[in-house]
């Protein structure tokens, strides 16, 4: 560049001739573009597998296999004494209730004239869930006077042959597998062409409790809703009013002075601590030192408070400092106090920013798994909690953590449950995170 | 300047109703206003007036103690309303400012209805007892501030949906509500235009028969239609005080002269 130009020339030239430099911008400018748009793609694209990878193994827990067998409750063999006395009834096991469903079944198939080479008894038994027996004992200890009636309820199918019916199990498969025979699954074929099986809609998943690892196909979710509700529950009772108010005071009528700032700082830096870390501290403090019961929503909604409040603060804060000061001003200039000022003006104003906050916090709080491990809420949990607030002791389990439990266990058909699993918490986020919008939309004034 | 219109005097020396004597403001290490020796009348206009920065606008936040909202404020000297020291720690800064009302140079109505906007102060200040007795008052302080023909039929809409002028007004008649003795303006006309300005200069003069009204104001025009008073400052301090005539028409100060012919500013 010797032929520099003075900075007072005129710069010579036709606007019809693009410049070099000119050229390099705009290519420049095509280029952060390109990035940009690839950028976007890839998230789209991992976000895509990550939903039909979850979707396609998760969804066929939300539909299950179920036998539809007349079951003859014969009092001669469930209600020895004929007294009906819950009492006595109860001395007959589930291994009562299995002889009776097992030669239902065996009659079922039977007089359906259903004939498969080499197929025993056990086998065609072997077709019903191991916790058939103990869904038809309860029936009949809740409601006595089903005894002596034929009852039409859809029977839970063994985990294989709902596993043969969604396509995991294959007679290739059965052949190597002793659990469940090729012949098995031919009586199942067999048997859904005569319409004495079929898959129908798991209502169970979203309301039983969890269930063993021999059965798959019995395990639900009820305990962990519950107690991941219980939770939420108390997050919202303990973080929203304490964050709100900790963020109001800070915010409004704190003295800005080391103290303060040291506060502040140790906000931001509370909200970048390890979750793991906050599940030490419950166990220590709430469990060890206060003595609190292991497993309890309670104390697992304590550390998910502890954990949701600087979130709750930050953008509380950050809410309150979007309100513009003239708002302030003028409440302040006709002789409001400043906590009149505050809650009449400010905090309406604040009010869509606050709520979303703590919803995200909500959010947050629900997917958390790491914290409720180590205060005991990974524990395999079958009763369900009672109603609050006692049942806040109780133990109880979480939606994060039963699908770690799931995807710990060594049937395949757990894969399955805990896609499902996954989706449930995915659509509780999902509708939590639609609420924070729509509160947003709703409230948000202009000023 | 000759299309300055000079208002007939009627402002009496005895009707004193702030007196501020050695006014200090600072704002953490900088001295913003300095030795401020005042004394503004009863029921007439006192017009503040100055260039960007010379405190102006600080010195009239010391009449309602609105500095004290700011944290690095301090103000130190003697400022007495009715004889009263207003810092003195008997008084709540809360009862000073429904006494001395304040309107601010942008219009920030309360993002609530035309009716809450002006009945909010007489609500927390318990002024009425009866629904009927606030409309009365809403209704009036919407008259004294000229725009009650304008919002009657529809006082529950927004007060943030008026234009800039009408948002202006209705801050006023929330000023009044509180029915103070004192009214602050602090540029009041400086985001309106013209047709708003007069409207607004036209109630200020309305205003002066029943509050004693002070204003802090660019527009050397303006302090000269609608003052009777006008104190000129300069880099924090009080230069020159006086009748607003005298202030046109005869400056003692040469700084003033330069200031109001345009030179300085």
């Amino acid at each position: 560049m010797s032929d520099r130009l003075r900075f007072e020339d005129p710069r010579p030239g036709s606007l019809l001739e693009r410049s070099d430099r000119t050229a390099r911008r705009s290519a420049a400018e095509a280029r952060f573009r390109a990035y940009g748009l690839g950028a976007v793609l890839i998230g789209i694209l991992a976000l895509a597998m990550l939903l039909t990878s979850v979707l396609s193994s998760g969804l066929g827990a939300f539909r299950q296999a179920y036998l539809h067998v007349p079951i003859y409750l014969s009092e001669a063999a469930l209600d020895k004494s004929g007294t009906r006395d819950v009492e006595d009834l109860k001395k007959v096991t589930t291994i009562g209730y299995g002889k009776v469903i097992a030669a239902a079944l065996n009659n079922a198939v039977a007089r359906a004239g259903i004939v498969v080479d080499g197929l025993t008894d056990k086998e065609i038994a072997d077709l019903i869930s191991r916790e058939a027996p103990a869904q038809f004992r309860n029936m009949v200890l809740a409601d006595p006077d089903l005894l002596g009636q034929t009852v039409e309820v859809p029977i839970l199918a063994n985990g294989r042959i709902d596993g043969y019916l969604k396509g995991r199990v294959t007679m290739e498969t059965a052949a190597l597998d002793s659990n469940v025979s090729p012949r098995q699954l031919q009586l199942a074929d067999a048997m859904i062409q005569r319409g004495l099986m079929s898959l129908d809609f798991n209502r169970a998943f979203l309301i039983a409790p969890d269930a063993s690892d021999q059965r798959p196909e019995a395990a639900g979710l009820g305990v962990a809703i519950l107690g991941s509700a219980y939770m939420m529950l108390i997050v919202l009772v303990l973080a929203l009013p304490i964050g709100v108010a900790a963020s109001i005071y800070l915010e409004e009528f704190a003295p800005k002075n080391r103290l303060t700032d040291l506060i502040e700082v140790n906000i931001a830096n509370l909200a970048a601590v390890p979750s793991i870390v906050f599940g030490i501290l419950g166990l220590a403090i709430f469990i060890n030192f206060a003595g609190l019961p292991q497993s309890a929503p309670m104390v697992g909604g304590l550390v998910l408070t502890l954990m949701t409040l600087p979130t709750i603060i930050i953008a509380t804060r950050a809410s309150l400092k979007a309100v513009p000061p003239s708002i302030r001003e003028a409440a302040l200039g006709v002789g409001a106090s400043r906590m009149q000022a505050v809650f009449h003006h400010v905090l309406p104003l604040a009010a869509p920013g606050i709520l979303t906050g703590a919803i995200l916090g909500l959010a947050q709080a629900l997917g958390e798994t790491a914290p409720l491990l180590l205060i005991g809420m990974v524990a395999f949990v079958r009763e369900f909690p009672d109603a609050p607030p006692e049942g806040l002791f109780d133990p109880a389990s979480a939606l994060p953590v039963q699908i770690y439990n799931w995807t710990q266990r060594a049937d395949p058909a757990f894969v399955e449950r805990a896609s499902g699993a996954i989706l449930v918490l995915l659509a509780f986020l999902l509708v939590m995170n639609a609420a924070a919008i729509l509160l947003r939309r709703r409230f948000e004034r202009r000023w | 300047m000759k299309d300055i219109l000079i208002p007939e005097l009627d402002v009496t020396a005895d009707s004193t109703k702030i007196s501020a004597r050695g006014v200090q403001v600072y704002y953490g290490e900088t001295h913003a206003i300095r030795d401020i020796d005042v004394d503004i009348p009863d029921k007439a206009v006192t017009a503040l007036i100055g260039p960007s920065g010379c405190g102006k606008s600080t010195f009239l936040r010391c009449l309602n103690r609105m500095n004290d909202t700011i944290t690095t404020a301090r103000v130190q000297g003697d400022i007495r309303i009715d004889g009263e020291e207003i810092h003195d720690p008997r008084i709540d800064p809360v009862q000073l400012r429904a006494k001395v009302g304040m309107v601010f140079q942008k219009p920030n109505p309360f993002p609530k209805s035309i009716r809450d906007n002006v009945a909010y102060g007489p609500k927390i200040h318990g002024l009425t007892r009866t629904r009927a007795e606030l409309d009365e008052v809403v209704e009036k302080s919407l008259r004294r501030a000229a725009l009650w023909d304008e919002v009657k039929d529809r006082l529950d809409a927004p007060g943030t949906g008026l234009s800039g002028g009408q948002q202006q007004r209705l801050c006023i008649a929330r000023a009044i509500a509180t029915s103070p003795q004192i009214l602050l303006m602090d540029e009041p006309c400086s985001a309106l235009d013209p047709i708003a300005t007069a409207q607004i200069e036209e109630l200020i003069d309305e205003l002066r028969a029943r509050f004693c009204v002070v204003i802090v104001t660019h527009s050397m025009q303006q302090a000269a239609r609608v003052s009777q008073r006008t104190a000129f400052f300069h880099l924090g301090s009080l230069v020159e005080y006086g009748e607003t005539g005298d202030i046109f028409t005869n400056p003692a100060d040469p700084r003033t002269e330069s200031y109001i012919t345009g030179r300085i500013g």
